[in-house]
C-alpha cells in the first residue's frame, strides 16, 4: 500500500503533452527542492548559530540594496523562465489540429455522455483511436462539470449555455481515469468515467460495430457509480440526424443550404467563416457562434437582414444541437 | 494627567474600568471590542474546526465512513465558510489589529470608537445569518458559491450568502476606521519611517478591505436576486453567464486571500526583531512590498479561473502578472531570514511560531508558483494539490501567525504570561499535525484526486488515511492550546509592562493596559526596531 502510494507522484504519461508537462513539473519541483533548503536550512542554521547566549553581542545591521537587488532579480528571472515554459505547453494544449477525429461530451448529474460523428452514442466511455489527434466538444445540460484525464494532463470545464473543448494524442491504449472536478452536487465524487483509446485493430472493429475484445486500465482503476450505457444503435449519422432536426424545427423556412437567399442567410459554406453581424462585431461561425445565434437571435442578427428571428432557446435539446450544428458544419 | 497617574497606582485597567455585561457590549474601548473579537472569531474556528475535523473522519476510508455525501458537501462548505469570512479575514486585522494598532501608535483609540463598535455587531448579525443556515436546510454550494449550481440547489443558499454580505460591510467599516486611524492619530514623533511593520501591514490590508469588499457585496446580492427573482445574471437558462460569476467573485476573494495574508505577515515582522534582538533587515522593503502584494492582488483575479473556458489571451496575461506576487513575498520572507543573522535568538513561543510559519509558508508560496504556471495548473487545479498549497498559505501562514500573535500580545492583553512549555508542547503538535495532515494532498492532487469527493479511489487510500491521522494531531494541539491559554489567564504568573524588551509603544504602558492606553501620550524618538548590540536580554517567560 505504502510503495503504491508513493511509486509515482504524478500518474503515468499517456500523451506526447503529459511528457512535456512532466519535465517542467519535475524542473519546478527542483527549484522549489532548492529553495526550500536554502530559506529553511538558512532559518534553521542561524537558529543554531546565533541562540541567545549572555554576553554574545549581536551585529547592528539595517539592510543591504546588494542582497536586497538579488533576491528581487534572480527570482524575477526564473519566473519569467517558468511562465513562458508553462505557457508554451499551455498554448500546444490549446491548438487542436485540423484533422483532429471530434466526439461530442455532454455532461449532466452525474453521467457523461458521448456523441460521435456516425450517430452511436455512449455513457460514461469515450472510445478514441491511438496516436490520432482526438477533439472533445464539451457542453452541460445543467450545473458546471469539469472533465479531466489525469494521465494526459489536461482539464476543462464543461460549462452550459456553452462549448468549451479539449484535444490530446493519446499513445497508450487501454481505459484512463476521467474525473468531474468542477463540484456538481451529490453525487460528484462518482461522475467517473472512462476515455477508452483503442489500437488500430480495435479501432477498426469500433468502426464497423463489432466487438472490440478486452481494453486494459491504466493507472486508476475507478469504476463508474453510473451504469455504463449501452452503444445505441446508429440508424442515422449524426449530420443526418442534424438535418432532421434542421427540418423538423422549420430551419428550412428561412434558410438555404444551397445558397439561395430567403428570408435569413444561406448556411452554406457558412461554418469557419468570419460573419458581420448588423452591430457592426465581426465573429467566426463556430461551435458558440451557431449556438449563441439559435438561442438568441436578435441580438446577433447578421448585417443586412431583418431581425425577425424567434428565439429556439429550450427549444432543441444538448443532443439535437449538437447534430444540428454539426449539419450546418457539413454544408461545404 | 495628574488625574491619570492616580488612576494608575490604583491599578485601574480597561479589564476592570467599568464592570458588568453591559459594560463590555455597549464599550467603545477599542481593547474590549478587540477581545470581544477574539473571543468571536475563536469560536467560530472552533465550529470550524469540528467540520474540518468531520471532513478528514469521512475521508479515512472510501465509501461511507459517517455521513453521506449530501451531508459531507454541506460539511465542506460550512468549513470553507466559517473559516474564511467568519475566522481568516477578521482574526488578526479585527481582533488583535482592533486591540494592538491603537495602542503601538500611541493613540487613546481607534479614530471612530462608534463605528467601532457598529462594525463588531454588523459582523455579528452576518454570522448569526450563516450560522442559522447550519440549523435548516444547511448550503452546499461550497464556499465559492459557483453558479448555475448555487442559484438550482434547494439548501439555504440565500442565508450565508446573506451573512457573508453583511459581515463585509463589518469589514469595510474596520478598515476605514484603520486607515484614518493610522493617518490621523500617530503619537508624536512616530513618523512614516518610524512607523510599526504591523501598522504598514494593516494599513495595505484595509485599502484592499476598503476597495474589494464592495464587489463581493454586489455580486452575492446579484445572487440573491437571481435565486428569489430569477433576473439572468449568472444562469444560462435565464440568459445568464456562469463565468461572468466567477470573474466578480475573484475580483473580491483574490484580494480577500491577501486580507488574509498580509497582517499575519505583519505580525512575524513585529515578532522576528525582538526575539532576534536585531533590527528588522530591509524595513523599507518590507513595507513597500505589503504595497506591492496589495496592487497585484487586485490584477491577479483570472489565475483561478484557466480552466473556466476564458480566452487564451486571459490566461496568459493573468499567469504572467501572477509570477510577480512571487517577488515581494520572496523579498519579505529573505529580509524575515536575514534578520536572524548575527542575532541573539530567544526560542519563546512567539518565535517557534515564526520559524513554523516560515516552513510551512515557504511550501505554500513555492507551490502557488506551480499553480500559477499555465499548463502545470490545467492538471493540478481543482484537485487536492490547491487544496495543500491554500492550506499551507491560509493555515501555515495566517494561523501561524495569529498563533504567534496571540503569545506574543498574551501578556499585554490579560496581564499575565502564558505556560511556555504546554505552548511549546502544542506548538510541535499543530506542526507535525499540519505536514502530516497537508504533505499527502500535494501527492494525491498530483496522482489526479479531485478536491469537493466525498469517496474516492482506492488507490488514494493511504494517503487519505495519512492524513486524517494527522488532522487528530492539529485538534489535540489546538484543544490543548484553549486550555493552556485559560490555564495562563487565571493563573499564569504576573507580566509586567515589557517581559518582551521590546520597544514598540504598546510594550511602553501597564499590561493589561489602563482604559485610554496610556498614563501620559508617549513620545516617539526613535525608530521601532533601533535593538542596539548589547540589548539582547528579556525577562521572557521561564
Amino acid at each position: 500500500m505504502f510503495n503504491q502510494a508513493l511509486a509515482s507522484s504524478v500518474p503515468i504519461q499517456g500523451t506526447v503533452v503529459a511528457a512535456r508537462w512532466d519535465s517542467l513539473y519535475d524542473f519546478l519541483m527542483g527549484l522549489s527542492a532548492f529553495f526550500f533548503l536554502l530559506v529553511v536550512g538558512a532559518m534553521l542554521y542561524f537558529a543554531i548559530t546565533y541562540r541567545h547566549r549572555p554576553q554574545k553581542k549581536t551585529s547592528y545591521i539595517t539592510g543591504s540594496h546588494l542582497l536586497e537587488a538579488v533576491w528581487i532579480a534572480v527570482p524575477t528571472l526564473l519566473l519569467m523562465i517558468i511562465f513562458g515554459w508553462g505557457y508554451s505547453i499551455y498554448h500546444t494544449m490549446t491548438q487542436a489540429p485540423a484533422d483532429s477525429y471530434e466526439v461530442r461530451v455532454i455532461g449532466k448529474q452525474w453521467l457523461w455522455t458521448f456523441q460521435y460523428d456516425d450517430g452511436r452514442t455512449t455513457v460514461n466511455e469515450v472510445y478514441v483511436p491511438v496516436n490520432r489527434p482526438v477533439k472533445l466538444v464539451m457542453t452541460s445540460e445543467d450545473v458546471l462539470h469539469g472533465f479531466f484525464i489525469p494521465n494526459f494532463r489536461i482539464k476543462q470545464d464543461v460549462v452550459p449555455g456553452m462549448y468549451s473543448s479539449l484535444w490530446f494524442t493519446a499513445t497508450v491504449p487501454g481505459k484512463h481515469q476521467v474525473f468531474c472536478t468542477e463540484y456538481c452536487g451529490t453525487s460528484h465524487s462518482g461522475m467517473l468515467a472512462k476515455v477508452v483509446v483503442l489500437d488500430e485493430a480495435q479501432w477498426k472493429a469500433w468502426t464497423l460495430n463489432r466487438p472490440i475484445g478486452e481494453v486494459p486500465e491504466i493507472g486508476l482503476e475507478g469504476a463508474s457509480e453510473a451504469p455504463l450505457g449501452k452503444v445505441a444503435a446508429a440508424q442515422l449519422t449524426l449530420v443526418d440526424q442534424g438535418k432532421a432536426v434542421y427540418e423538423k424545427k422549420g430551419c428550412v423556412a428561412c434558410h438555404s443550404v444551397d445558397g439561395t437567399l430567403k428570408v435569413g442567410p444561406s448556411h452554406k459554406g457558412l461554418f469557419g467563416t468570419q460573419v458581420e453581424l448588423a452591430d457592426g462585431r465581426k465573429v467566426i461561425a463556430d461551435e458558440n457562434y451557431i449556438r449563441n445565434h439559435i438561442e438568441n437571435p436578435q441580438s446577433n442578427t447578421v448585417k443586412g437582414f431583418n431581425p425577425v428571428m424567434p428565439t429556439f432557446k429550450g427549444l432543441i435539446s444538448e443532443t439535437e444541437m449538437n447534430a444540428l450544428i454539426a449539419y450546418i458544419k457539413s454544408l461545404k | 494627567m495628574a488625574h491619570q497617574s492616580a488612576v494608575a497606582h490604583t491599578g485601574d485597567n480597561y479589564l476592570n474600568h467599568s464592570k458588568g455585561l453591559m459594560s463590555w457590549l455597549t464599550t467603545l474601548d477599542h481593547k474590549r471590542i478587540g477581545v470581544m473579537y477574539l473571543f468571536s472569531v475563536l469560536s467560530f474556528f472552533l465550529v470550524g474546526g469540528v467540520f474540518a475535523l468531520l471532513i478528514r473522519l469521512e475521508l479515512y476510508k472510501s465509501g461511507v465512513q459517517i455521513v453521506d455525501a449530501n451531508a459531507y458537501n454541506r460539511f465542506f462548505t460550512y468549513h470553507g465558510a466559517i473559516m474564511v469570512f467568519l475566522v481568516i479575514i477578521p482574526s488578526i486585522p479585527a481582533a488583535l489589529g482592533n486591540f494592538i494598532l491603537p495602542i503601538i501608535l500611541g493613540a487613546k483609540d481607534v479614530a471612530f470608537p462608534r463605528l467601532n463598535l457598529l462594525s463588531y455587531y454588523i459582523f455579528m448579525i452576518g454570522a448569526t445569518f450563516a450560522v442559522a443556515a447550519l440549523f435548516l436546510r444547511g448550503a452546499d454550494t461550497g464556499w465559492t458559491f459557483y453558479t448555475p449550481y448555487s442559484i438550482r440547489t434547494n439548501t439555504t443558499v440565500i442565508l450565508v450568502l446573506t451573512g457573508a454580505f453583511i459581515a463585509g460591510f463589518s469589514s469595510i467599516l474596520t478598515g476605514l476606521n484603520f486607515i484614518v486611524t493610522i493617518h490621523k492619530l500617530r503619537a508624536p514623533g512616530l513618523s512614516w519611517s518610524r512607523l510599526p511593520l504591523f501598522c504598514w501591514a494593516l494599513y495595505a490590508t484595509s485599502i484592499i478591505q476598503v476597495l474589494a469588499t464592495p464587489v463581493l457585496a454586489i455580486t452575492l446580492l446579484l445572487l440573491i436576486m437571481e435565486r428569489l427573482f430569477h433576473i439572468g445574471i449568472f444562469d444560462p437558462k435565464l440568459g445568464g453567464d456562469p463565468i461572468l460569476f466567477q470573474h466578480f467573485f475573484w475580483f473580491y476573494s483574490h484580494p480577500a486571500v491577501y486580507i488574509m495574508i498580509l497582517p499575519a505577515m505583519g505580525i512575524i515582522s513585529e515578532v522576528i526583531p525582538v526575539f532576534c534582538r536585531k533590527p528588522m533587515f530591509g524595513y523599507k522593503a518590507i513595507a513597500y512590498s505589503s504595497f506591492g502584494i496589495a496592487l497585484i492582488a487586485f490584477i491577479v483575479w483570472g489565475h483561478h479561473m484557466f480552466v473556466s473556458g476564458q480566452s487564451e489571451l486571459a490566461n496568459f496575461v493573468f499567469s504572467l502578472l501572477t509570477m510577480f506576487v512571487a517577488v515581494p513575498t520572496g523579498v519579505k520572507v529573505f529580509s524575515w531570514v536575514g534578520t536572524m543573522y548575527k542575532g541573539s535568538i530567544h526560542f519563546y513561543a512567539p518565535m517557534l511560531y515564526v520559524f513554523g510559519f516560515l516552513e510551512l509558508f515557504t511550501i505554500g508560496g513555492l507551490t502557488g508558483v506551480f499553480l500559477a504556471t499555465l499548463a502545470i495548473d490545467v492538471h493540478l487545479t481543482q484537485t487536492y494539490f490547491v487544496v495543500a498549497h491554500f492550506h499551507y498559505v491560509m493555515v501555515g501562514g495566517t494561523l501561524m501567525a495569529l498563533m504567534a500573535g496571540l503569545h506574543y500580545w498574551f501578556p499585554k492583553m490579560t496581564g499575565r504570561m502564558y505556560p511556555e512549555r504546554p505552548a511549546q508542547i502544542s506548538f510541535w503538535l499543530i506542526l507535525i499535525g499540519f505536514n502530516v495532515t497537508f504533505l499527502p494532498q500535494f501527492v494525491l492532487g498530483a496522482q489526479g484526486m479531485p478536491r469537493r469527493y466525498w469517496t474516492y479511489l482506492p488507490e488514494f487510500t493511504f494517503l487519505n488515511r495519512m492524513s486524517t491521522v494527522g488532522s487528530w494531531f492539529i485538534g489535540l494541539g489546538f484543544f490543548y492550546a484553549a486550555y493552556y491559554f485559560y490555564q495562563g489567564m487565571r493563573y499564569g504568573k504576573k507580566a509586567g509592562p515589557n517581559p518582551w524588551n521590546a520597544l514598540t509603544l504598546e510594550w511602553q504602558t501597564p499590561s493589561p493596559p489602563p482604559h485610554e492606553n496610556f498614563i501620559e501620550t508617549p513620545v516617539v524618538t526613535s525608530w521601532p526596531y533601533e535593538y542596539l548590540p548589547e540589548n539582547i536580554t528579556m525577562q521572557g517567560n521561564s
